[in-house]
């Protein structure tokens, strides 16, 4: 299999530093954050931006020509 | 009309329409094998992201994610995390598994095993973990619908007669639908689970506390080491939580029915653009653990946790309320079980009994030994589900542990030319092995490490090693699918 670019290794990456890795960083209750505390924010945060993080690795694929997006789904 | 009666009808309405539904959807297309189990191979981007939504949102999230937020508190945010991680991973692996899928018509995991490392007996081998480490998966689903008709009849009627009622209805509707028809089910499952997903997570804290915000400063005021870890617990720290997360993520599309559901796609794109697309699905999930860390506060004595979103959808709402919550609760249940069955059943006579016992069997056979096969199944996942009280979510863990062993087999499969079939092999036999010694007796977390983690590394180590010690063989390069595939 063709394996996937770099760039697109490391935007996959993120998400794993923020919710994974850093647990000793963020596993508090302050600062309090919208009534949330802070660990519970910092993950509901992760769960809007790992789709930003997977569209930009998308973006890399495409771009390396590793993926020709969605020619086959247009009927 | 006592108020269980009213409760228990709406549930089984609820069950009805989504059977006939599925029973409708399923008897459009003619049942072979390939289209009892993968559909065809003709579904795009939002049957496939209902399907597997589906095998998401299972009585894990319902159920079990409300029930550690309240006996166990903070590790309950690993589910959190390992959601969105577990999407990253798809993202990279399910499209080249899904080309495998196409260019050799593959049906199961087993299936893969056996074209990339040419072994029918490493494929019967990860057929027989696959179905064994279901059993877990599908005993909580059963678990979950006992607590549903418990809670509802209002104690009226028992968990062991209602599970034998569930099972019952499930293994029917497995054997009229095929996975179209519950693809189809999905449908209303998800739309009634995310309205009383987001109706109850919403309002539950605002009538007790008067809002999410008031609910949280309620629980730091009361038990503030509640909410971070290692929670209500001694031992699952944040040692755990690295590892933990790391295990379910790499092993969310491990299990046979979600790398099964990637063989149902229209293209691989499609996978791609849904991996981007489905964290956003997640964010049900914190709404479920406001629910219990709510119920914590208000019903303090519940014997077991995973009873705490019904007692207290009972507690706070209309009984016709406790009915369509129960419903979107079983359908919950049901869905995701019917496709682990079916998956499970077909691994058993495609991949364990069909190579192994009887190699003359026409597909169509086969096709009648995986219904038989999936009555045994869920009879023995029901015997565990009667005669055991652990979490849904442990026992969620404990089929991780098993499945995320095939990881390392697959991820270098598809990545690697070197690695081969007797590396994986003792891979695999290492890190069942491990798993199994660590937690029979008891020794899970191990040092603060989830022993399904721990499997896990002497896999990859065993995995490693082996591939190394071995000779390379000459007809390596030809056994590697990728150039084969990448040169469509």
């Amino acid at each position: 299999m063709k394996r996937p670019t770099l760039g697109a290794i490391f935007f996959g990456l993120v998400p794993f530093v923020a919710v994974c890795f850093s647990v000793s960083l963020w596993d508090r209750i302050h600062p309090i954050i919208l009534g949330l505390p802070f660990n519970f924010f910092w993950l509901i945060l992760w769960m809007l931006l790992t789709p930003l993080c997977l569209w930009a690795a998308y973006r890399m694929e495409v771009h390396s020509g590793n993926i020709s997006p969605a020619k086959k789904e247009i009927h | 009309l006592t108020p269980s009666l009213i409760a228990l009808s709406m549930i089984a309405g609820i069950i009805l329409i989504a059977s006939v539904v599925g029973f409708y959807a399923g008897a459009r297309h003619k049942m072979d094998l390939e289209q009892w189990t993968v559909g065809g191979r003709g579904f795009g981007l939002v049957l496939v992201w209902l399907l597997m939504a589906g095998e998401v949102y299972t009585t894990f999230t319902f159920l079990g994610a409300s029930g550690w937020a309240y006996s166990r508190g903070g590790p309950a945010l690993y589910i959190l995390a390992y959601m969105p991680l577990a999407y990253v991973i798809s993202f990279f692996i399910l499209p080249p598994i899904w080309e495998v899928g196409r260019k050799y018509r593959l049906q199961t995991q087993a299936d893969f095993f056996q074209i990339r490392y040419g072994s029918k007996a490493l494929s019967a081998f990860v057929a027989l973990v696959g179905v064994v480490f279901i059993i877990p998966y599908l005993q909580l689903q059963l678990v979950g619908l006992g607590i549903i008709v418990e809670v509802s009849s209002f104690g009226g009627i028992h968990r062991t007669p209602a599970m034998i009622f569930a099972f019952a209805i499930v293994a029917a509707f497995v054997f009229t639908s095929g996975v179209r028809g519950i693809a189809w089910v999905s449908v209303i499952k998800d739309f009634l689970l995310l309205f009383a997903a987001v109706f109850i997570g919403i309002a539950v804290p605002y009538m007790y506390f008067g809002g999410i915000g008031k609910m949280f400063a309620a629980v730091i005021h009361a038990r503030p080491a509640h909410l971070v870890l290692p929670g209500a617990t001694k031992n699952l720290g944040q040692t755990w939580f690295i590892s933990t997360v790391l295990l379910t993520s790499f092993g969310f599309y491990m299990w046979p029915q979600g790398f099964g559901s990637s063989f149902t796609a229209k293209s691989s794109d499609t996978l791609r653009r849904n991996a981007v697309v489905m964290p956003l699905y997640g964010i049900t999930m914190p709404l479920m653990l406001f629910v219990g860390l709510s119920a914590m506060l208000v019903l303090p004595n519940l014997s077991n946790g995973d009873l705490s979103l019904l007692t207290i959808v009972r507690k706070s709402f209309p009984v016709w309320l406790l009915g369509l919550i129960g419903g979107a609760g079983a359908l919950t249940a049901m869905v995701p079980a019917a496709i682990q069955m079916l998956t499970a059943a077909t691994l058993f006579a495609k991949n364990l009994w069909r190579p192994i016992f009887a190699p003359t069997m026409s597909d169509q056979q086969v096709a009648t030994l995986a219904r038989i096969t999936v009555l045994v199944i869920t009879a023995i996942a029901l015997i565990f589900a009667v005669y055991s009280s652990v979490t849904i979510v442990s026992l969620l863990l404990l089929g991780y542990a098993g499945v995320t062993q095939f990881f390392p087999g697959v991820v270098l499969g598809l990545f690697s030319k070197r690695v081969n079939g007797p590396a994986v092999f003792s891979g695999i036999i290492a890190g069942i092995s491990a798993v199994t010694f660590l937690m029979l007796t008891r020794r899970d977390p191990w040092m603060g490490w989830n022993a399904g983690f721990v499997g896990l590394c002497l896999n990859f180590a065993v995995v490693a090693t082996v591939t190394v010690v071995l000779p390379r063989r000459a007809s390596e390069d030809t056994n590697f699918f990728a150039a084969k595939v990448s040169s469509i």
